[in-house]
C-alpha cells in the first residue's frame, strides 16, 4: 500500500520535470546575462506565457479523457494546476516587485487605469483562491462548494488570454496586428472549453467508444 | 531656417544634440581614426561649443565602454544591445530574432523615390543620399512599449533632402513607405497588417533639425536589423514613428494613413509624441526601461527634447492630438 502511494508514473515525472525548467532555464539565463537586452521585461513575460501553457493543460486533462479514455491525465490536473499558479505567482512578483520596484501607489493606479492589468490581477486571484483549496481537506470542507469554486477556472482561462491578447501591440477587435499566439491560445482554450458541454462530451465520448469497438472487432 | 529656434537659450545650447554629438573626441578615441576624417568633416563648424558641452557631460555621468553620453548625460547604450533588440516584425516579432534574420538583406542597390507635391521629383540612389552632410547624433529611442535606449546615430537632416526637391506650397504632410517585398520580409505575408509598413510626418516636423534620416549607428554603417540603408529617426517621437528600410517618400497635402494607426488609431496616434501625461489605452506611458538600468526612469515631456519642439505644437490640445 505504501509502496503504491510513493510511486512516481512517468507522467507524473515529466510533469514535474516540465514544471521547473522554465524557472531553472530562466534562473541560469539570467545569472549569465542571456536573457535579452530587457531581461526584466523577458523574465516577467515568460513565466506569464509558461502559467498560460500550464493553465491549458491543466483545463486539457478533462477533455483528453473524453477523447482517449485515459484516465491518468485526472490524476495529474492539480499538479499541472499548481505549476499554473505558480508561475503566474512568479509573473506578478517580477512585475510588483521588480519591474516596479514595490513602488506599490503605482501599481494600484495602473490595477486601477488599466483593464488589462485588472484582468490579470483578478486571473491571479482566482488561481490563487484555487491554489490555496487544492487540497482534499479543502475539498470535503466545501463539498458541493469545492467543485462550483473550481469551476471558476473557465472564466480565469477567458480573462487570461483577454490579457494576454491586451499585453500585445494587437487590436481584438479588428484581429489584426501582433496576435497569433493569443488567437492561437484562444483558439485552444475554445475548444477544451466546448468540449465539456455535456451534450458534446457524451457526442464526443460516444464516437470514442464506437471507434475501440470497431477497433476491437477488426483486431480479433 | 531651422536653425531660428527660438527656445534655444544660452543654457540649452548643452542640450542641442549637435552639441552633444559632439563628445565626438571620445568618439574617435574608440574608433580610431579610420572613420575619423570624414566625422571631422561633418563637425568642423560647431568645434568650441562641442568641447564645453563634453566636458559637461562628462562631470554628470560615469562613461560607459564608447564614453558616449546624450546631452543629459546619459550613457549610450552597447552596440550590442542597439543591434540585437530590434522591433522590425518585417522579420519577426521576436526582438532577439531580428539580427539574424535580416542577415541577408539586400541593402545594394537600393533607391528612394522623392516625389510628391514637389518641384523636383526625383529617385536617389542611396550612395546619393550618402553624399548629403552626415551628422553624428546621440538620441535617445523612446519605444511605445515602455523602454528606452540611448543611441549614436549618424545620418543627415531628412529637411536637406526636402529642400532640394522643393516641397510646393499645397504640401502639408511628408509620408514614408518601407520596401514591401515577401521574399526578404517573410512576414509581410502576414494578413495581420497593411503591409507595407508607412509613417507620416507633418511638413514642419519633416523639416525640424532634430529629424534626420540614419545611415549609420556608432560611426558604422547602418545595420540591417536597425532598418538598413536608410530610416527615419524623430527623437521625440515613440519609436514606431521612425520607419526603417525607405523606398518612397512623398509629400502629400493630407494626412496619410500610417501602419500601426490602421491597426489601432485610438492607440497609434498620427503625431505619437513621446507623453508621459497621455497613457496608451492599454499600458501606462508614466515611465520607462531604460536598457541596461535596473530601476524605471520617468518617461520626459517630447522625451527631453521639449526645448526644441514644443513650438511645434503650441496652441495644440494633446489630449486629443496623441
Amino acid at each position: 500500500m505504501a509502496n503504491r502511494r510513493t510511486r512516481i508514473t512517468s507522467t507524473q515525472a515529466l510533469i514535474h520535470f516540465f514544471g521547473w525548467l522554465p524557472f531553472v532555464v530562466t534562473l541560469i539565463q539570467v545569472m549569465t546575462g542571456n536573457m535579452t537586452a530587457n531581461p526584466i521585461q523577458a523574465v516577467e513575460q515568460r513565466f506569464g506565457r509558461v502559467a498560460i501553457y500550464f493553465l491549458i493543460a491543466s483545463l486539457a486533462c478533462t477533455p483528453i479523457v473524453t477523447l482517449t479514455g485515459w484516465r491518468e491525465p485526472i490524476k495529474r490536473r492539480r499538479a499541472l494546476g499548481l505549476y499554473a499558479f505558480m508561475y503566474a505567482a512568479l509573473h506578478f512578483t517580477v512585475f510588483v516587485g521588480i519591474d516596479y520596484g514595490f513602488d506599490l501607489q503605482q501599481v494600484a493606479r495602473l490595477t486601477t487605469e488599466k483593464p488589462f492589468i485588472l484582468l490579470g490581477m483578478t486571473a491571479g486571484v482566482i488561481l490563487l483562491a484555487l491554489a490555496i483549496t487544492s487540497f482534499k481537506w479543502w475539498m470535503r470542507q466545501m463539498g458541493k462548494g469545492w467543485q462550483n469554486l473550481h469551476r471558476t477556472i473557465y472564466l480565469g482561462g477567458v480573462i487570461v488570454v483577454i490579457h494576454y491578447a491586451l499585453a500585445r501591440k494587437a487590436n481584438i477587435s479588428t484581429v489584426s496586428g501582433d496576435i497569433i499566439q493569443p488567437l492561437v491560445i484562444g483558439f485552444l482554450l475554445f475548444t477544451l472549453l466546448i468540449l465539456r458541454i455535456p451534450a458534446i462530451r457524451r457526442l464526443a465520448s460516444n464516437f470514442r467508444q464506437k471507434v475501440n469497438a470497431s477497433r476491437m472487432f477488426y483486431s480479433r | 531656417m531651422d536653425n531660428s529656434l527660438k527656445s534655444v537659450t544660452p543654457r540649452s545650447s548643452e542640450i542641442t544634440p549637435e552639441a552633444t554629438y559632439f563628445s565626438r573626441r571620445d568618439f574617435l578615441k574608440t574608433l580610431g581614426i579610420a572613420s575619423a576624417s570624414a566625422i571631422l568633416a561633418a563637425c568642423a563648424p560647431q568645434g568650441n561649443k562641442s568641447l564645453s558641452a563634453t566636458e559637461t557631460n562628462r562631470g554628470v555621468t560615469a562613461p560607459n565602454e564608447s564614453g558616449l553620453v546624450d546631452e543629459l548625460g546619459n550613457p549610450a547604450n552597447s552596440f550590442k544591445d542597439i543591434t540585437n533588440y530590434n522591433n522590425y516584425y518585417e522579420f519577426t516579432t521576436d526582438k532577439e530574432g531580428v539580427a539574424a534574420q535580416s542577415v541577408n538583406f539586400k541593402t545594394r542597390p537600393w533607391t528612394i523615390e522623392v516625389g510628391g507635391l514637389v518641384n523636383k521629383p526625383g529617385t536617389y540612389g542611396i550612395d546619393d543620399l550618402l553624399k548629403f552632410e552626415q551628422k553624428e547624433r546621440i538620441y535617445r529611442l523612446r519605444c511605445v512599449e515602455a523602454w528606452s535606449m540611448v543611441i549614436p546615430w549618424k545620418g543627415f537632416q531628412l529637411g536637406d533632402l526636402l529642400r532640394k526637391v522643393e516641397p510646393q506650397a499645397s504640401a502639408k504632410y511628408v509620408a514614408f513607405t518601407t520596401l514591401f517585398d515577401k521574399k526578404q520580409f517573410p512576414s509581410q505575408g502576414s494578413p495581420f497588417y497593411p503591409w507595407p509598413y508607412t509613417e507620416g510626418l507633418r511638413l514642419d516636423e519633416a523639416m525640424h533639425r532634430l529629424t534626420i534620416l540614419a545611415t549609420g549607428l556608432y560611426g558604422k554603417e547602418l545595420p540591417n536589423q536597425n532598418g538598413a540603408p536608410l530610416r527615419l529617426v524623430v527623437p521625440w517621437k515613440y519609436g514606431f514613428k521612425s520607419i526603417k528600410a525607405i523606398v518612397k517618400i512623398d509629400l502629400v497635402d493630407q494626412v496619410p494613413s500610417t501602419l500601426w494607426n490602421t491597426i489601432s488609431a485610438r492607440e497609434y496616434g498620427f503625431y505619437s509624441n513621446v507623453n508621459p501625461n497621455v497613457d496608451h489605452p492599454r499600458w501606462s506611458q508614466h515611465s520607462e526601461r531604460r536598457i541596461g538600468e535596473f530601476s524605471r526612469r520617468d518617461t520626459l515631456m517630447f522625451n527631453g527634447y521639449e526645448s526644441e519642439v514644443a513650438s511645434l505644437y503650441s496652441g495644440m490640445d494633446l489630449n486629443a492630438n496623441y
